[in-house]
């Protein structure tokens, strides 16, 4: 016991084991743990919020039916207790043989963008930042010059001297920001949509990074949206309501189009400029477009290969 | 009985040096909670700065980034600047390896541990400044791979974890190896650390070079979109990590009693001239063709050196750290830099600066602005970004203090395995 010289040293209390060196250690160490648990005390308040289910929940593509039914359950409730609506979320799958795509007539767009207000409707998108997947841009006619556009207008449209374009997701054929995401939270579907798994994400911001449209929408904060306002017809990898710290995008509204309706902001566009369907079928409206319109991609020298096509009348 | 013939009793050696590990971790832990004044003031300043940081960070994930200023539009901001800088400060650690190792500079062999000192922190302060940065820290586990889904090779995120995280592994080998050693009294072997050293010089490059193409492999933003981004990140690594270097010397020289000669800091400083005098010149290419040419790809850098739209935010910075990169490239061509004077101690600040500003901000922010579809959304940090910057350097500091005075007393022979004390016990 006595034998010092087989024991290690204490290098804490080394020159003098009581003296008043070691001991106001002791008080900073203690004094230096209780401010390292102060300062991240902010952090257990969230985890208040969060639990283990969500947790541990696997990627999108792995969950069995079961588990995805019970994931469903949990957001359904979740949804019911933080904003006090009851939703239904569904799993709507691609339709074997279905390749959407999407065409905008520039000539009859008037800029008035009752677009991006059904987006924000129907996406649940957070209200105060009145968040929507479209942006439309006034652009100045004689060229399609993104410098000269202004997408922060407010007045009476559409003005003269300008046209409008609408622009959100291009579901890209080769879409940079599927590749540039680390963990699969984004991928392209069967039927050529770009998805997110909400509930996978790291909220890198990497793909928002990667898109050359500004497609992409990060969760800066809790959506808020008041209970009466949110649009109960949910989809898992569409509108549901998304968590905080989440990427999100335009999904071509999967839950309607997938279950043969037309995406919202078609619906919601008073002078028909837009055309939505599925190019596998050579009688649809947007083949006949796509073949007979001198239509134009958005940035084509990047070779994205949108699936989202612009064109004017003659 | 204690002087057992090295050859013949290798695995007795081995053994012991299992056994003495943990007296040594106890000694390193004195180490570490022993000093002067000054030291216990430097500990405390660094972690209550850490503490801030931790705070904001803790404030950030609980009320989501709206705390910060970045947007939609400018989706990334001081912590990947501050991650882009910290990347080329530990490739930059490595510019003591070569020497030493490449040109087989005797002297140098005792520092390059400093080197791969400042590599490892450097590397934490990175990790942090991603990490920091996540929207959401809980699902880091979707990151590792078997656990998560890597997507790998195709995501250039997955590419920069792989690398980063092995060189982090590498540089906590040679340093741990070379310590223990030290501290054992022992010559170390080196079939165990200079097939590793050779590997860390590689990877260094790798490191910074997987990085650049994180922004260069993004078609969508022509500002980052340069095949000169690698190596000019390589240039400007080679300058900051030796300036940095160089100032950890100048502090050791002036704390503890460990001397050397002159020659490994001149070494450096000659590493630096020619990394600088190479930066300079790919900036000016790179500036010519986009403002000569003067195409749509010049908006992103007319932005950034004289603003566009009246919004001007970057303006300042980016001049600022011209101006700092050519006052530092000066001085270092001073015949005063290569002796211990003060001058080489401002140059190596005017670089250090410099290139944070350039590599960082400069860097990062014009990729975002004007935005894919030419909006032109300004970005300053916000306080929160700040702090939390502020306690991932303090931090990262912290922990090379504590690296630099491990080393230092282990040189010194503060710390040491006492004589025969391993043999002693087995045998009793
Ligand atoms: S437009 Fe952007 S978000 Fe949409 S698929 Fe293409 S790259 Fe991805
Ligand atoms: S923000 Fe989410 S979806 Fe986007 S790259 Fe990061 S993890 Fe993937």
């Amino acid at each position: 016991m006595n034998n010092l010289n087989s024991m290690p040293e204490l290098p804490i209390l080394n020159d003098q084991p009581t003296g008043r060196r070691s001991f106001l250690k002791a008080c900073g160490a203690t004094l230096g743990l209780a401010a390292w648990a102060t300062a991240l005390r902010p952090l257990t308040e969230w985890t208040e919020d969060l639990n283990v289910d969500e947790f541990l929940q696997k990627h999108y593509r792995e969950l069995t039916a079961d588990q995805k039914q019970a994931v469903f359950k949990r957001l359904e409730a979740e949804t019911k207790e933080n904003y006090g609506a009851d939703v239904h979320i569904t799993d709507s799958q691609p339709i074997p043989g279905v390749q959407f795509a999407y065409a905008l007539n520039l000539s009859i767009c008037i800029g008035c963008r009752k677009c991006a207000e059904a987006c924000h409707i129907e996406n649940n998108h957070d209200r105060t930042t009145n968040n929507s997947y479209i942006r439309v841009f006034e652009m100045q006619m004689g060229g399609i010059d993104f410098e000269k556009g202004n997408a922060t207008y407010d007045h009476p449209v559409p003005q003269p001297g300008k046209f409008y374009m609408p622009v959100q997701c291009q579901q890209c054929e080769n879409p940079p920001c599927v590749t540039a995401c680390p963990i699969e939270a984004t991928w392209q579907e069967d039927d050529g949509i770009v998805v997110v798994d909400y509930n996978w994400c790291i909220g890198c911001r990497y793909c928002e990074a990667a898109c050359p449209y500004h497609a992409r929408r990060f969760n800066w904060e809790k959506p808020e949206i008041p209970a009466e306002e949110i649009n109960p017809q949910q989809g898992y990898l569409s509108n549901r309501i998304r968590p905080q710290g989440v990427m999100e995008k335009c999904t071509f509204c999967l839950h309607r189009t997938r279950e043969g309706r037309m995406p919202a902001c078609l619906e919601a566009c008073p002078t028909g400029a837009r055309v939505f369907g599925n190019v596998l079928d050579p009688d649809s409206e947007i083949r006949w477009v796509i073949e007979n319109k001198r239509t134009f991609v958005l940035k084509e020298e990047l070779g994205t290969k949108p699936r989202f096509y612009y064109f004017f009348d003659e | 009985m204690t002087s057992t013939p090295a050859a013949a009793a290798a695995p007795g050696i081995q053994r012991d040096a299992i056994r003495s590990y943990p007296g040594f971790l106890w000694k390193a832990l004195g180490v570490a909670t022993n000093g002067t004044w000054l030291f216990y003031g430097w500990m405390t300043l660094l972690t209550a700065i850490a503490l801030v940081g931790a705070n904001a960070w803790a404030v950030q994930v609980r009320d989501g980034m709206i705390v910060t200023n970045m947007s939609d539009h400018v989706s990334w901001g001081l912590y990947i600047a501050n991650f882009t800088f910290c990347v080329g400060l530990a490739a930059g650690g490595v510019m003591m390896v070569i020497p030493a190792y490449l040109y087989d500079d005797e002297e140098m062999h005792g520092l390059v541990i400093i080197g791969e000192a400042v590599a490892v922190a450097a590397i934490i302060m990175s990790t942090l400044s991603v990490v920091v940065d996540l929207g959401r820290p809980d699902r880091f586990w979707h990151l590792i791979p078997g656990i998560g889904k890597f997507n790998w090779p195709m995501s250039m995120l997955t590419w920069d974890i792989i690398v980063l995280n092995g060189y982090l592994v590498i540089n906590l080998h040679i340093v741990g190896y070379l310590l223990y050693m030290k501290y054992l009294g022992r010559k170390p072997n080196p079939n165990w650390y200079v097939p590793f050293v050779f590997l860390s010089i590689i990877w260094a490059i790798s490191i910074h070079t997987v990085t650049a193409f994180l922004y260069c492999g993004l078609g969508g933003r022509p500002f980052w979109n340069t095949s000169l981004l690698a190596p000019r990140f390589l240039a400007s690594a080679f300058v900051s990590g030796p300036a940095f270097i160089l100032l950890v010397l100048r502090v050791l020289r002036m704390t503890t009693g460990w001397q050397w000669s002159p020659r490994p800091a001149q070494t450096l400083i000659q590493i630096i001239r020619v990394a600088m005098s190479i930066n300079l010149l790919m900036l000016a290419s790179e500036l010519f063709t986009l403002f000569y040419t003067g195409s749509g790809h010049a908006a992103a850098a007319r932005y950034l050196f004289f603003g566009s739209h009246g919004a001007n935010g970057l303006v300042a910075w980016i001049w600022t750290a011209i101006a700092l990169n050519l006052i530092g490239t000066v001085l270092f061509f001073q015949p005063a830099a290569l002796e211990r004077s003060w001058l080489r101690i401002a140059a190596c600040l005017c670089c250090i600066v410099g290139i944070w500003i350039e590599k960082g901000m400069g860097l990062v922010i014009p990729g975002f602005i004007p935005s894919t579809l030419h909006e032109v959304v300004e970005y300053a940090p916000s306080m929160t970004e700040w702090k939390i910057t502020t306690g991932i350097l303090a931090f990262g500091l912290l922990v090379l203090t504590l690296l630099v005075k491990l080393i230092a007393a282990v040189e010194l022979k503060q710390i040491s395995q006492p004589k025969g004390s391993g043999t002693t016990e087995a045998q009793a």
